[in-house]
């Protein structure tokens, strides 16, 4: 089996226009993953699942990631005129770093089985694949890989449902565990449930400060 | 109007039977209970393992799985009832004949259980839909979903054919159709029934003796 860099030379070579970036996971897993431009993703996609080499067959699992935007505070030293002295002054800068939401697939090969696994001894790891929206709120669409694997039918359905990626080229593209009246985004992370706490007898942790924010009548 | 229970014993003695309309017409209705053939989550499993050999329902007469609500007469709740699910319980409520029952089994359907906090459990089928038992358990073993079937038959017994107490379908006033909830842009719209579901007081700190258990 190749590498995570392996692949992602191969894709170069086979596609050499593709935007194809390597994700390094630094933990012990190393479970590296290949970040897809959505202009490419079905190209590549189908390479990878056509290649005979890696002939990626299965997706296994296809699920989504939301990465609010967050707010950096940064030391920059800038140099400025003191009293008519150039002198160096530290700044804390701010800047707010956008969010996205990302869709992540997680590919096998029937064909190559469990050979295909990096390392021998453990467990086969996936080939991880991960495309990024411009941002969580108006352009969140991405391609839709139902062509090149048929089984995340249902499983860009569920992105679709809990995060909100509009998959663009997906032919049914429903709310699929809540109804189709529902406006939300369960599984974002700004996402608040309904405010139901009027009863809680045994309440703990987040449901003792629901459950008083509902008394008080604060919303936390 | 009860027959003395000596007397009758007596009576019984000398080969004469001795009884009250209202006593041998709930006999007849709590020995024909007929749940409703549906299963919402894994308490379904409980309740397939109550209705076989080894645990038996049909000892209690309650061996008839219906599957239309025209025909049944008790509803067990088995299971976590979500939010996109819980109008369609509600409905097949509605579409039950009086006299009907509900018993609501294990966490999920009396409280949300485990799944409480989950942006699609209901919380509790007693919020739309009036509930006769409550079991708790997750799920509850069969001997528990015996047990309350057993306790609902005792309801049914104890219950008098005139009075405030009758049972609805004697009651020519009594609510028999509850509102079905709407999935709505964010909740289930009305979130709860409060003709139903009263809000409960909140639990007295100390001074409880009364074990509500």
């Amino acid at each position: 089996m190749k590498s995570t860099e392996e692949i992602l030379a191969a894709i170069k070579s086979a596609l050499p226009d593709a935007s194809v970036e390597l994700i390094l996971n630094p933990s012990v897993c190393a479970q590296h993953s290949l970040l897809l431009a959505p202009k490419d993703a079905v190209a590549v996609a189908s390479f990878l699942r056509a290649d005979p080499e890696l002939a990626l067959d299965f997706c296994s699992n296809a699920t989504g990631v939301d990465w609010p935007g967050k707010e950096i505070s940064e030391k920059v030293k800038v140099t400025k005129l003191v009293d008519g002295v150039e002198t160096v002054v530290e700044e804390t800068v701010k800047r707010v770093e956008p969010g996205y939401l990302e869709a992540v697939y997680h590919l096998f090969s029937m064909k190559h089985g469990v050979k295909v696994s990096s390392d021998p001894a453990g467990p086969p790891k996936p080939v991880v694949l991960r495309m990024r929206t411009v941002n969580r709120t108006d352009h969140v669409e991405l391609p839709s890989l139902t062509a090149v694997w048929r089984s995340v039918e249902f499983q860009e359905r569920e992105i679709f449902d809990l995060y909100g990626i509009v998959f663009t080229g997906h032919r049914d593209l429903r709310r699929i565990l809540m109804w189709d009246g529902f406006e939300d985004h369960p599984m974002r992370r700004d996402y608040v449930d309904p405010d139901d706490y009027e009863y809680e007898p045994t309440p703990h942790d987040e449901v003792l400060k629901r459950a008083e924010a509902h008394k008080t009548g604060v919303v936390p | 109007m009860a027959v003395e229970p000596n007397l009758k014993i007596e009576l019984g003695k000398q080969g004469v039977f001795v009884t009250t309309i209202s006593e041998i017409y709930n006999w007849g209705r709590k020995n024909s209970v007929w749940p409703m053939q549906f299963g919402l989550a894994c308490c379904a499993i409980e309740m397939i393992a109550t209705t076989m050999a080894r645990y038996d329902l049909a000892r209690f007469g309650a061996e008839v799985f219906r599957p239309s609500p025209r025909q049944a007469d008790l509803m067990i709740i088995s299971g976590t009832i979500t939010k996109k699910m819980a109008p369609q319980v509600v409905r097949l409520y509605n579409q039950m004949a009086e006299p009907k029952y509900v018993i609501a089994m294990g966490a999920c359907a009396i409280s949300g259980g485990p799944f409480k906090q989950g942006y699609n459990v209901l919380k509790g089928i007693d919020r739309y839909i009036p509930v006769d038992v409550h079991i708790p358990g997750c799920p509850p073993r069969p001997e528990a979903l015996i047990h309350a079937f057993m306790t609902l038959q005792a309801r049914i017994d104890a219950q008098p054919l005139t009075g405030e107490d009758r049972p609805r379908h004697l009651d020519a006033e009594a609510q028999s159709l509850f509102p079905i909830p709407v999935q709505g842009a964010h909740d289930l719209e009305p979130p709860v029934n409060r003709l139903v579901w009263p809000l409960p007081a909140p639990p007295d700190s100390g001074k409880s003796t009364e074990n509500r258990g």
